[in-house]
């Protein structure tokens, strides 16, 4: 068998759903044993929950197989699913973007993230989405660092049909924030979204910056922005959590827009995002496309996380 | 670059070394964190299954139990199997006897394809070859844009059509346009893409078959999951591409995805991203990166970007003004910038042996610590940077208002640089048996 089938026949492995794997192994078994358990980790580890997070739910699973006496190996399967349902419960986030109310006009987003998780792609969206709500919408094109971002995002305003404020490439971007929120109030603006550069969260001077862009804008109005969205490409492994914490810190986000849920990845690791840190997923990107934007709904996440 | 993974490892290692004996029962413990580590690093749970089988089946063989140092032997072998799993040697791109050599990007969505090629292209024309970026991204928006800006700052001219011209048309065009234009690499950045597209792998796959690229490079965000093995494998069942480019590695990533990748496809990895900058694209030699990874450092990249960035002439001169006494803020502002061109702080930082894991891990280097010191210095004049005891309070107040800094700060740096002078002065009336001796004594 060549080196190609081989690979085939490996992903068709790995392609198959996670559920019908503990299916597989709960056959033939007719209790819940430390092999079966093995297995379920394995499973897990798949997902990007993460080494710990698995630990702690292969923890409560066992100790709910004793409370309850349940050692039907049947049983499984819906216990991992509360378990990771339980995570998102504990505090109900409002799912997707807070309608803005005209008391609060403008309603200020600020997106910020690590390099190429999609969040110009992901701010053309939410443009489209607002505005189709009937709301005035305003981009701020504050990544003034990356070779051709304001043009790409100019493209989606375009598609989204609404306005932008933009400077020149290597200007400082909190002008450019500072002035968008001008002309966003001048113009009566309902929402204005305003993207950022991506940053990895380790480069000190990087996320001074983005804090700095914060930090105008607060000076501009208390309150504002009213949601600070960290974009999290669901491909990400355990580096995810860093990202989290470190933006967190720095801008106290609101919420987490989890990205490309259209390929094979999981983006589990939002999981231990939210166990960790108490950060909840608001949206979700399942596409290409300007419609391709969906509210978080942790059920759904949870299926498609064993499907 | 990979610090958590390097600082679980000393902590498994440095218990490990404290046993005089090791029993199996030690390796087997130790082991079990290593592989923790790993799975917390993203390697893909089989391939951490598959090493640690490994090097227990090598550590236990061994004669590590009779070894006066058992901890030391079983860290060769994670070491040696660290190496075997990152590649071996380092390899290269496959030039093409005749040129133009054509390489061409593929890869997921933001995973830095284009930015990549910039740097590739940067990368060549620095080696002297004659480098061409094409843009065959004709779906994201001002993707074109951006390859051209990046061509222009890396200095090799960009193919593009406007229209919405079919990429593999553009793709044969082009090797025509970087003939006549007398190029010898071409690069081709291609759109990004999910793996499970077929239409869009398919147009990958046009584009292989027409222009028969010597060199295909996945690019791969280094901060990839889990996933990494099944995107990485359908890439690889599509294309059989040759290398990875793996991207983002300048952050705290774990990187434990370059491993999975290569277990699974058995493609080397070829280049590392680590910087936003141009310039910060380095070969990958995976003994020197199993080295990071176990916390023993890389000083063969260090030398090698010393050697480069510094003039070993001026180096030398540097050295016997400090001895003489007469190195001044000019001599000190010339060597900051022969470091700043070593690359960041921080990568820099990583290479020194027993820098790489816990020392560092809370700790941010604050790139801009340099900067303000450049500050201050070019707001000293002339007669204060060769005779630094003239900076009185005012002066002292006037550098500060000049660079942007304060007084306490003006005082650190001529505290700091005074005494850096009376140190080399010791030190040079030192012979090197005493040197020695009082190197030893803060041990």
């Amino acid at each position: 068998m060549g080196i190609v089938e081989r690979l085939r026949e490996g992903l068709q492995q790995t392609r198959q759903n996670l559920i019908g794997r503990i299916t597989d192994a709960i056959i033939g078994r007719s209790k819940i044993d430390d092999d079966l358990m093995d297995e379920v980790e394995d499973i897990l580890l798949q997902t990007d929950v993460g080494v710990n997070m698995v630990s702690k739910i292969i923890d409560n699973i066992r100790d709910r197989i004793d409370k309850e006496s349940a050692n039907a190996p049947e049983r499984i399967v819906p216990f991992l699913k509360d378990e990771i349902r339980s995570v998102f419960m504990t505090e109900r986030a409002p799912a997707g973007p807070l309608p803005p109310s005209s008391s609060t006009r403008p309603h200020v987003i600020l997106m910020v993230g690590v390099n190429g998780t999609g969040k110009t792609t992901t701010i053309g969206k939410l443009a489209y989405r607002y505005k189709n709500q009937g709301n005035k919408v305003l981009l701020a094109a504050a990544d003034t660092f990356r070779a051709a971002a304001i043009e790409q995002l100019e493209i989606w305003a375009d598609r989204a049909d609404v306005d932008i404020v933009s400077h020149q490439m290597g200007a400082d971007p909190a002008s450019v924030a500072f002035d968008s929120f001008k002309a966003a109030r001048a113009r009566e603006v309902d929402v204005l979204i305003i993207d950022t550069a991506g940053r990895l969260q380790t480069k000190v001077n990087l996320m001074e910056e983005v804090k700095k862009i914060k930090r105008v804008l607060t000076k501009q109005q208390e309150g504002i922005p009213q949601e600070t969205l960290m974009v999290l490409d669901a491909t990400t492994g355990q580096n995810g959590i860093s990202q989290a914490k470190r933006f967190h810190e720095a801008l106290n986000l609101t919420g987490i827009v989890l990205t490309k849920l259209d390929g094979t990845a999981k983006g589990g690791i939002v999981v231990a995002i939210k166990d960790q840190l108490n950060i909840p997923v608001t949206m979700i990107g399942i596409g290409e496309n300007i419609e391709d934007l969906r509210d978080f709904d942790p059920e759904e996440f949870v299926d498609a996380l064993f499907g | 670059m990979f610090q958590e993974l390097t600082g679980k490892l000393e902590t498994v290692f440095k218990k490990l070394r404290g046993y005089g004996k090791l029993s199996e029962k030690n390796i087997q413990d130790s082991l079990r964190e290593v592989r923790r580590a790993l799975l917390e690093a993203d390697v893909h749970y089989k391939v951490a299954r598959q090493f640690i089988a490994r090097v227990q089946e090598k550590a236990i063989g061994q004669d590590v139990f009779k070894s006066i140092t058992p901890g030391q032997q079983v860290i060769r072998v994670v070491y040696d199997e660290l190496t075997a799993l990152l590649g071996g040697t380092a390899r290269d791109v496959h030039f093409s006897p005749v040129p133009p050599t054509l390489i061409m990007l593929v890869g997921l969505q933001g995973s830095g394809k284009t930015t990549a090629a910039g740097k590739l292209a940067r990368y060549f024309r620095q080696k002297g070859r004659k480098a061409l970026l094409v843009a065959a991204d004709i779906y994201r928006p001002a993707a074109i844009d951006q390859a051209e800006i990046l061509a222009r700052s890396a200095g090799v001219p960009c193919f593009h059509r406007r229209e919405g011209t079919d990429p593999v048309d553009i793709c044969v065009e082009a090797i025509s346009f970087g003939q006549q234009e007398g190029c010898d690499v071409i690069l081709f950045d291609t759109a990004g893409r999910l793996h499970i597209d077929d239409e869009m792998m398919n147009e990958l796959v046009r584009i292989k078959k027409k222009i028969v690229p010597h060199e295909i490079l996945l690019v791969a965000d280094g901060m990839t999951g889990q996933d990494a093995v099944n995107m990485a494998g359908q890439f690889q069942a599509h294309l059989e591409f040759d290398g990875i480019l793996l991207t983002k590695l300048d952050g705290d990533a774990r990187g434990g995805a370059a491993l999975s990748m290569l277990s699974v496809t058995g493609k080397p990895i070829k280049f590392v991203s680590v910087g936003e900058k141009l310039d910060a694209l380095e070969r990958f030699h995976p003994d020197r990166m199993a080295s990071r990874i176990l916390g023993m450092g890389d000083i063969l990249s260090l030398v090698e970007k010393a050697e480069k960035a510094i003039d070993e002439e001026r180096a030398k001169e540097f050295e016997e003004k400090l001895r003489k006494e007469s190195f001044t803020f000019e001599d000190f502002l010339e060597q900051l910038d022969q470091i700043k061109g070593m690359g960041s702080l921080e990568h820099i930082l990583g290479m020194i042996p027993g820098m790489g894991g816990n020392v560092f891990k809370n700790l941010s280097v604050d790139e801009t610590a340099f900067t303000r010191i450049e500050a201050m210095i070019r707001s000293m004049t002339r007669e204060e940077r060769w005779r630094p005891e003239i900076i009185d309070g005012s002066r002292r107040r006037r550098i500060a208002a000049g660079s942007g800094t304060t007084v306490q700060e003006v005082n650190r740096l001529l505290k700091q640089f005074s005494m850096m002078k009376k140190m080399v002065k010791n030190l040079s009336k030192m012979n090197m048996k005493q040197f020695g001796k009082s190197l030893f004594s803060f041990r």
